[in-house]
């Protein structure tokens, strides 16, 4: 895609010395297994990653997914659909808001209902919100992965009113379950928005206040800048997505790009970050920007909210016509989306859950070959996964 | 061209989507014989159906000659109609008739012969061209569950095509690794094929009367599960 950096070019060639070494590794059975989780801080639940070392280089890893597989496709399969977005909060449970959003696109889609317009903007308001409550964790959670715990303070401090803001509106702090076919359970409450704007103002100044504790300090560049680069071919075939590709330098970003109908991201003013290095500093910053970005997003929208219904007209008992739709969306991970399979009945006949972590994730075998013990770590911590969304 | 191209009969009606029906007929000229079913939805997407032989060689051209260099999934589908239904013991509440088990397997957009279909979708993220993206699906035979791994071509397949594995049975040839990835190792059976049971329904099925309680006459303002909005 582009002219590889100087960077880059050192990546590719400690992994290619440490494939020539897994060989030799493997004949003498020489070397040391080291088994990280399934219980482990930095895997943010139950993720198992094996790396066989050579002194403190690790040339070969695997990662052991599915300790945590609650089966989501099949049981979505027994559900009717309004059932179904109560299953699918779970999936990111730091931005649960936004895994609804694609799977009540696709229904619509195959319905050919629009949700009016005013439910579009408050839809994307809470989308942009559940963008922020999932990011302030990963740049709290950042500095812990390298042995600063006071971020976390700051992180969970702030996102309180992010998620006070959220269970206004939805009367659920972790799991809304609000979006509906068609629009919206309900409107806003009154005073909402002034108090949200002033909860942005505070998240940007957490912001701030990330960049000067973290992203200027010289063991935190140290600790990223140059560790784990993938470049962007890499990160296109494994299906990378989100602010991990854009920090290869590939500017797509579904918000923008996907031609999506039910949100409203195409009326406001904003801006896609990208990053040229492709390292885990660069992914880093990306959500960053992005965390601060979100905050642009929602204020614009809660200046310009069109009044009128909040739901266009949907039957009463749903049922979705035959047929097949795709929607994806550009959640807090990176891209989301249903593949929805209806045979017009209450309940959709297949689902298939593209999620974002799972592939994300996914590079962790190739990026840790030729790295050190202590980069494993930060490098988890980059690509940024929660559990549920690699497990489903 | 193409025998089952089922555009033709929304055509009337439905708005063209003619950036879609160029890249349909560029891949299908690409591709040949190999292409025997598609489906464009204006707005919406494009499907292309290939042969099971011609799977490794339709990705690899959608990924070299059109730059869809973005993975974005693979999957499977299994066309039977379940035999346990939606497990639920109270079909008379809905008054819509429980699924026929015995009813012949329909398959969905751009056609399908056999029970198992695999499908992956495929990206071009290059700007300032438009976004575009493709579903590429194979049908399987019920007696051979295989088909090539397109793993050389895509290296994020590989958890793709062995999650598929797992839950469908459909080994791909030339995987560097086909094992579990979510199940433990000595699960027997494949969860997301029709006939596997889901355990914890047949136990105790769902009284799916609470679902379609009859509504109020006057809809509650605001009441999202009803036509309530703009009236």
């Amino acid at each position: 895609m582009t002219a590889l950096t100087e960077r880059q070019q050192l990546a590719y060639v400690d992994a290619q010395a440490a494939d020539a070494r897994v060989n030799v590794e493997l004949e003498t059975d020489e070397g040391m297994i080291l088994n990280l989780g399934p219980q482990h801080p930095a895997t943010h639940g139950t993720l198992r990653v094996t790396a066989k070392l050579d002194g403190e280089q690790v040339v070969w890893a695997d990662v052991v997914p599915g300790y945590m597989h609650r089966g989501y496709e099949k049981l979505t399969e027994v559900r009717t659909y309004p059932q179904v977005t109560t299953l699918i909060n779970r999936i990111d449970w730091l931005g649960s808001f936004a895994n609804e959003v694609p799977f009540i696109l696709a229904a619509e889609q195959l319905m050919e209902i629009e949700a009016p317009p005013r439910a579009r903007c408050i839809r994307t308001i809470l989308f942009e919100m559940a963008r922020i409550a999932n990011l302030v964790i990963f740049l709290g959670d950042l500095g812990v992965q390298l042995g600063a715990v006071t971020p976390t303070f700051y992180a969970f401090r702030d996102r309180e009113h992010v998620l006070d803001q959220i269970e206004a509106v939805t009367g659920g702090r972790f799991h809304p379950n609000f979006d509906r076919i068609g629009g919206l359970k309900d409107d806003l409450p009154k005073g909402w928005i002034a108090d949200t704007k002033a909860v942005m103002a505070r998240i940007r100044s957490f912001c701030d206040e990330m960049e000067d504790l973290l992203f200027g300090n010289e063991i935190f560049e140290a600790r990223t800048r140059g560790v784990g680069v993938i470049p962007a071919e890499v990160a296109l075939a494994y299906g990378l997505s989100g602010a991990n590709l854009r920090a290869s330098g590939v500017d797509w970003d579904l918000r923008r790009d996907g031609g999506i109908s039910g949100l409203a991201h195409d009326e406001v003013d904003w801006k896609v970050w990208t990053h040229p290095d492709g390292d885990s500093f660069a992914r880093c910053w990306v959500r960053l920007q992005e965390t601060r970005e979100a905050t642009h997003i929602v204020d614009q929208l809660c200046d310009g909210l069109p009044s009128g219904p909040i739901m266009a007209k949907v039957p009463r008992v749903i049922k979705v016509p035959p047929g097949e739709a795709y929607v994806e969306t550009e959640n807090p991970l990176g891209a989301m989306g249903y593949y929805l399979v209806s045979k017009g009945d209450l309940g959709p006949f297949r689902v298939k859950i593209r999620s974002a972590s799972f592939s994300n994730i996914s590079v962790v075998p190739w990026v840790l070959k030729g790295v050190y013990v202590p980069d494993i770590i930060t490098i988890l911590a980059s690509l940024y996964f929660i559990l549920g969304d690699i497990d489903r | 061209m193409a025998e089952a191209t089922d555009t033709a009969a929304e055509e009337a009606q439905a708005p063209r989507d003619e950036e879609r029906e160029a890249l349909l007929a560029e891949m299908t000229e690409a591709l040949g014989d190999a292409v025997v079913g598609s489906h464009v939805a204006p707005g919406r997407g494009l499907w292309l159906r290939v042969t099971r032989d011609a799977w490794y060689d339709a990705v690899e051209t959608v990924k070299l000659r059109f730059g869809f260099t973005f993975f974005d999934f693979l999957s499977g589908i299994d066309w039977m109609p379940s035999p346990w239904g939606r497990y639920e013991d109270a079909a008379v509440d809905t008054g819509i008739p429980r699924p026929d088990p015995d009813a012949p397997i329909e398959t969905g957009v751009a056609g399908g012969d056999t029970r198992f279909q695999v499908f992956c979708r495929l990206a071009d993220v290059r700007r300032p061209a438009p976004h575009r993206n493709v579903v590429l699906k194979a049908d399987l035979p019920d007696d051979d569950l295989r088909i090539r791994s397109i793993v050389p071509l895509f290296a994020g397949a590989n958890w793709h095509e062995r999650e598929c594995w797992e839950m469908f049975g459909i080994t791909f040839d030339g995987h560097p690794g086909l094992r579990h990835l979510y199940l433990p190792s000595e699960f027997e059976g494949h969860p997301l094929r029709k006939d596997f049971p889901l355990l914890a329904r047949l136990v105790k099925p769902w009284p799916g009367i609470v679902d379609v309680e009859p509504m109020p006459d006057e809809a509650a303002p605001g009441d999202g599960d009803t036509a309530g909005g703009d009236a």
